[in-house]
């Protein structure tokens, strides 16, 4: 198993704020929208450096959906913030109409996104997100792992002409990936090679994946382990090329079973390589008030699941 | 003025024809607000806008026009077609499989024109705020034009966009309401009443101007007076009254024709009410 340190943890949502700040000095088209949750999305920086490219549109996320899609008419690349919950489901016909079918170059940024949002509870944390969003025809849907990733997906998404939905969180979580990284979209990121079991994992379970491969190691499990950050459009070969030589899968997300990453997983392999599969997801629920730790624990999605699903998956190798 | 009003209401005449037609010719689509609204887009494309029919999306120092109430695409298809956008012929398509002409107006076929797809209501009149806002970072001091629907008006989404634009001042802003009373399940006044509309605008800090959409004269003067309004920090509404099936008189009055297709004996009673003046397609 490759080591991975880290020497300090930041909020995926920072990377975001790092991200945009980044690529609106770039690219004096890139404009920024949120819906009243200005410090929560970290866009400080964007908007004391470019308070004309700035809109607040209070408490109204259809109207920023809106007026987002407009924005790109005057060949503007519109990045709107709010929470997940409130960026996806509140919105879904205006993103459906006015973004996806008309095919207009707007950054949806969600913070906030899963269980790890913490004590606000349900009404907040959304588990659906993911699912919603891939189904919109042509919609790019990114779930980066840490502040580094995050950060360049951000500064990636800016150069890419098309929807894109990018679906960050709250907590610290460690930061591991290079800082210096080129984010290719759609492009898998092969974390650890290694031959017993495929564990594929996207947003903050990429670290809890990490984890689980250590301690897999000790129980002398060779565990590849793929960080699949554009959920789509998805590296098909990558997954292909592993689970040829593994034979087995673990998808890992921090969403319902019921649309997620996993699924698309074995979408992929159903149709092209049939494979046993676990999912490491919440099991079609809501989630509840509590710390992120308390509640990534309770709705079974920490280091110790993964390596129970690993151990499961592989006693279903033919 | 480019046109007389006479020549005006000749143009209105043949987009009148072709909304009957190719509602017809398909047996679906909604020709009440589209013949409700026919003099209100001959105004504004014939004599109004400052546009091109050399159609770019970002459409630069050009006016821009959004249509939030997207069923009643018969008429903004036809008026695209004379005023030059494509040709008329392409009406014939309208609503049948492989047409650029979809049930509601979309971009998703690349269709000259159409800048956002409408259809699903209330969406309209943030789009065009967003692109008067792009306009204004860009220097551009063109106008966007929007056209909503009154029934749309119980989305609430408007009241978001219209709190939003005269907060930001976005003054380059000319949205028209089709006050035509009428909706799916019957009067608005049944359905869920408007009421005030000019004093709830008002309330939301926009300068509301009234004209009657069935009079030439008075849509073309109230735009008109509608762009001086422009540029002084405020949003301008011009609630704009007008007969759902204006020009044919048994659609005239009713909800009835909101979305049904005449019959072939309906369709030649419309027709012999209205003049063929620039050619049918």
């Amino acid at each position: 198993m490759k080591k991975y340190t880290y020497t300090e943890k930041k909020d995926t949502r920072s990377g975001f704020g790092a991200g945009l700040h980044e690529a609106g000095k770039k690219n004096e088209n890139v404009v920024a929208l949120c819906a009243d949750l200005v410090g929560s999305l970290k866009m400080d920086a964007f908007i004391k450096d470019f308070p004309e490219r700035f809109t607040q549109v209070g408490i109204a996320e259809a109207n920023m959906i809106g007026i987002a899609a407009g924005m790109t008419i005057g060949g503007k690349i519109p990045f709107t913030g709010t929470f997940a919950n409130f960026s996806t489901g509140r919105v879904y016909d205006q993103i459906r109409q006015s973004v996806a079918y008309s095919n207009k170059n707007v950054k949806i940024c969600a913070s906030h996104a899963g269980l790890t949002l913490g004590e606000d509870g349900a009404t907040h944390q959304i588990l659906e997100d993911i699912g919603l969003m891939k189904m919109l025809p042509g919609m790019v849907v990114i779930n980066p792992c840490d502040y580094n990733q995050t950060k360049a997906a951000t500064m990636a998404i800016a150069e890419y002409e098309g929807p894109v939905y990018l679906r960050f969180g709250r907590p610290v979580i460690p930061v591991f990936t290079d800082p210096d990284q080129k984010f290719e979209i759609g492009k898998a990121w092969m974390v650890n090679e290694g031959t017993d079991v495929t564990i594929i994992a996207t947003g903050h379970m990429v670290w809890k994946a990490i984890e689980a491969g250590e301690k897999l190691a000790e129980l002398g499990i060779d565990a590849e382990i793929i960080n699949i950050h554009t959920i789509k459009p998805l590296d098909d070969e990558a997954i292909l090329k592993s689970v040829k030589k593994t034979g087995c899968v673990v998808t890992c997300e921090e969403h319902n079973k019921f649309g997620g990453l996993g699924e698309s997983v074995a979408r992929l392999l159903t149709t092209e390589l049939p494979t046993p599969q676990e999912f490491v997801a919440t099991n079609d629920t809501f989630g509840e008030s509590g710390t992120p730790d308390q509640l990534m624990a309770k709705y079974g999605l920490d280091a110790v699941n993964i390596v129970e699903a690993v151990q499961k998956v592989i006693g279903r190798k033919k | 003025m480019k046109h007389t009003i006479k020549e005006l209401e000749d143009i209105a005449s043949q987009i009148r024809r072709d909304i009957v037609r190719m509602v017809h010719g398909c047996q679906s689509g909604h020709p009440g607000a589209s013949l409700g609204c026919t003099d209100f887009f001959t105004a504004l494309y014939f004599e109004v806008m400052n546009h091109k029919t050399d159609f770019t999306m970002e459409g630069a120092g050009e006016d821009l026009f959004f249509l939030s109430n997207g069923h009643i695409s018969p008429v903004w298809y036809s008026t695209l077609a004379h005023a030059g956008y494509f040709d008329k012929s392409e009406l014939a398509t309208f609503r049948k499989l492989d047409s650029r002409l979809q049930g509601h107006p979309t971009t998703h076929e690349h269709l000259p024109g159409i800048r956002v797809a409408s259809g699903s209501l209330g969406q309209g009149l943030s789009v065009a705020i967003g692109a008067a806002l792009a306009k204004k970072l860009n220097g551009d001091k063109s106008i966007i034009f929007a056209l909503l629907g009154d029934g749309e008006l119980q989305e609430g989404q408007n009241w978001e966009a219209a709190m939003f634009a005269p907060f930001n001042k976005v003054d380059h802003l000319i949205a028209s309401v089709d006050y035509n009373g009428q909706q799916i399940d019957g009067p608005t006044s049944k359905v869920l009443a408007l009421d005030d509309l000019q004093a709830k605008f008002e309330a939301f800090g926009w300068h509301v101007i009234n004209t009657d959409g069935n009079d030439m004269q008075s849509i073309v003067e109230g735009l008109h007076y509608a762009k001086t309004l422009t540029g002084k920090g405020k949003p301008i509404l011009n609630l704009m009254s007008t007969q759902m099936g204006a020009g044919v008189d048994y659609m005239m009055g009713t909800h009835k024709w909101h979305g049904t297709a005449p019959n072939d004996e309906q369709l030649a009673a419309a027709l012999a009410q209205l003049p063929e003046t620039l050619g049918d397609y």
